[in-house]
């Protein structure tokens, strides 16, 4: 058996997401080849080179993989996955978009977000907002798998040297085009990946009060989210969504600040490693997770935290 | 334009989910269910759509158990034109679903197919990008605006990166993300009116799919359960606790 992991890449470098897939693909029994599909991506292909554990890094390099579009990338898929038991991609918004019209095509019902795997054929996966576990049984020839890149460790980044082979394009399916994007930039670290969170709810009242938050980020060298309530009231960007429909976090360290607590909101922060609650209402349901709770106004509780993280 | 929205009966996203003791699945007896939020976002998009000219008919569909009709005729309560019930007893998987509406995508050659992002019982989020497969047609997800051009679509799209913006073919498969709109909620005078609206019932075998699933249900159970910790009273008992206790910081 052989495994395809699709690396999810910006063209210039490997996201943090596909080590932790290669993780999980090392989890199933077979070598591991990594297709590295993008336009003018060839460092990305000499980074993924480097990954220990991956047998050969597949490198297909044409324009119409600029944007990763799910129309270009499945007809590639479906010409490699005769190769390959397996194919796994990471559940980001990257490997949901094109995952399932492979799957389609492939005529494979693909195992969305899988959090564990029991064998070769059965994994586990969380439903409902991680309100229940459910095992699935695969008979489906080609398994198609999307991971839940917290619940696998991510591989070494350097140490190895795979053999760089290139695969040729699929061809433009001329159906959708990129027209456009408009990415967050920040210093901090990406939210998925980093070691601390601090999260702002409806309780923050205003985008102008993230700043707060931010300062404390900074001094622990923490990523910012937020809850739903605070993207769709538009204090910050979509990207910053923790939950089952946003993103999925496990820091050692989360700060939900002014977050009541909902099941989608728990759905995507639970299994973090130690969880710290500020809220004034004493019976928010984010006290029932939390580790450590206070129950304060945020507008107090945030600047004496800060100042006393200065405080040595 | 025809657009189909396929719409799906799901627990109410308030209902807290049980897990059934015989771990076969969750418990769905005498539980409150609903629309999917998304297929709500999704109903609303269509009907904006039609109430600013740019469709003529809205058309919603679901599969599932006959029960379906309740989530359909809240559709239609809506403001949807018409409904299709496709029904079958089987757990249905996307794949199927996705064959199902392809066949009633080819009786009724819709010019954009709007659906949910993700369904909040299985999380799958699969149906929408398969469809557009097996269509072949042009696919984008996670919509948060949609603008209706003579021959494209244009689409934000809402990504873990922030927003993209695509240009997607007509006919087109679009799924939506929570920012698109607010669904509006069906008046008195608009229930009693979609009592009257046209639903056909169709079953798989009608459309020449077969329902099936594929993956085996192993088990279900109980995710592991988290405890409450303490109670801290100030910044400093706080940041005491995370350096020396549980050493995070
Ligand atoms: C289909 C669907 C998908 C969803 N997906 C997600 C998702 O991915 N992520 C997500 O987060 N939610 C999601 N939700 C929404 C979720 O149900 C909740 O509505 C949301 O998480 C609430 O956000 P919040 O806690 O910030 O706001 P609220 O529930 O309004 O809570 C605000 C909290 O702030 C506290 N507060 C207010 N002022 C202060 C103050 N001065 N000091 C201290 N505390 C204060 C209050 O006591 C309260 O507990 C989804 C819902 C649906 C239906
Ligand atoms: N049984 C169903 N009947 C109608 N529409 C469905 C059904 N299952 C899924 N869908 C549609 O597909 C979307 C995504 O569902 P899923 O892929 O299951 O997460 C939903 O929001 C619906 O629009």
């Amino acid at each position: 058996m052989t495994i395809l992991v699709i690396a999810e890449h910006d063209n210039s470098e490997l996201k943090p997401a596909t080590h932790n897939t290669i993780g999980a693909a090392g989890q199933l029994d077979g070598d591991v080849h990594l297709l590295v599909a993008g336009s003018g991506c060839a460092s990305v292909a000499e980074q993924a080179a480097g990954i220990p554990g991956i047998a050969q890094v597949l490198h297909c390099d044409s324009v119409e993989y600029e944007h990763f579009l799910s129309e270009n990338m499945s007809p590639l898929l479906v010409s490699m996955a005769g190769n390959y038991s397996h194919i796994l991609a990471p559940a980001t918004t990257f490997g949901k978009n094109v995952m399932p019209r492979a799957a389609a095509l492939l005529d494979s019902q693909q195992i969305s977000d899988i959090s564990g795997i029991e064998s070769n054929d059965t994994f586990v996966r969380p439903i409902y907002a991680g309100n229940a576990m459910a095992t699935v049984k695969s008979n489906d020839s080609v398994k198609l798998l999307t991971v839940r890149i917290t619940s696998f460790e991510a591989v070494a980044e350097t140490g190895g040297s795979a053999e760089i082979v290139t695969v040729a394009a699929a061809g433009d399916s001329g159906l959708t085009a990129f027209a456009g994007a408009d990415i967050s930039k920040s210093e901090r670290p990406e939210l998925t990946s980093a070691d601390i969170v601090v999260s702002g709810g409806r309780g923050m009242q205003s985008g102008e009060n993230f700043p707060m938050l931010e300062s404390i980020a900074d001094k622990l060298g923490a990523a910012v989210g937020a809850s739903r309530a605070a993207v769709d009231a538009g204090y910050v960007p979509n990207d910053y969504q923790v939950g089952q429909t946003g993103k999925v976090v496990a820091p050692n360290l989360y700060i939900a600040v002014g977050i009541s607590g909902a099941i989608q909101h728990l759905a995507g922060m639970k299994d973090s490693k130690v969880i710290v609650a500020i809220n004034k209402d004493e019976e928010a349901p984010i006290f029932q997770v939390a580790d450590y709770g206070w129950v304060a106004d945020l507008f107090e509780a945030v600047p004496q935290l800060d100042a006393a993280l200065d405080a040595g | 334009m025809k657009i189909l929205v396929p719409v799906k009966r799901v627990i109410d996203a308030n209902v807290k989910v049980r897990v059934k003791s015989d771990q076969s699945g969750v418990e769905l007896a005498n539980i409150k269910m609903a629309m999917n939020p998304f297929c709500e976002i999704a109903v609303e998009a269509a009907l904006r759509m039609r109430e600013a000219g740019q469709a003529d008919e809205v058309i919603v569909v679901s599969a599932g158990v006959s029960q379906c009709h309740e989530t359909l005729r809240t559709g239609l309560a809506m403001g949807a034109d018409r409904a299709i019930l496709i029904e079958d007893d089987q757990d249905l998987e996307p794949l199927v679903v996705a064959k199902l509406l392809k066949a009633v995508c080819e009786r009724e050659e819709p010019g954009l197919v709007l659906l949910g992002k993700q369904a909040i019982d299985g999380d799958n989020n699969q149906t929408g990008q398969m469809l557009s497969a097996l269509l072949g047609w042009s696919n984008a997800t996670f919509a948060s605006s949609i603008e209706v051009n003579d021959d494209h679509f244009k689409v934000t799209r809402e990504l873990d990166s922030g927003l993209e913006s695509v240009t997607a073919n007509r006919p087109s498969v679009i799924t939506v993300d929570l920012r698109l709109n607010e669904p509006r909620y069906a008046s008195l005078p608009n229930i009693m009116k979609a009592k009257k609206k046209p639903m056909d019932k169709l079953t798989a075998a009608d459309l020449g799919v077969d329902s099936s699933p594929r993956l085996q249900v192993v088990k279900v159970e109980e995710p592991p359960a988290r405890q409450a910790g303490i109670k801290v009273s100030s910044a400093e008992e706080l940041v005491d606790k995370l350096r020396n206790e549980a050493k995070v910081i």
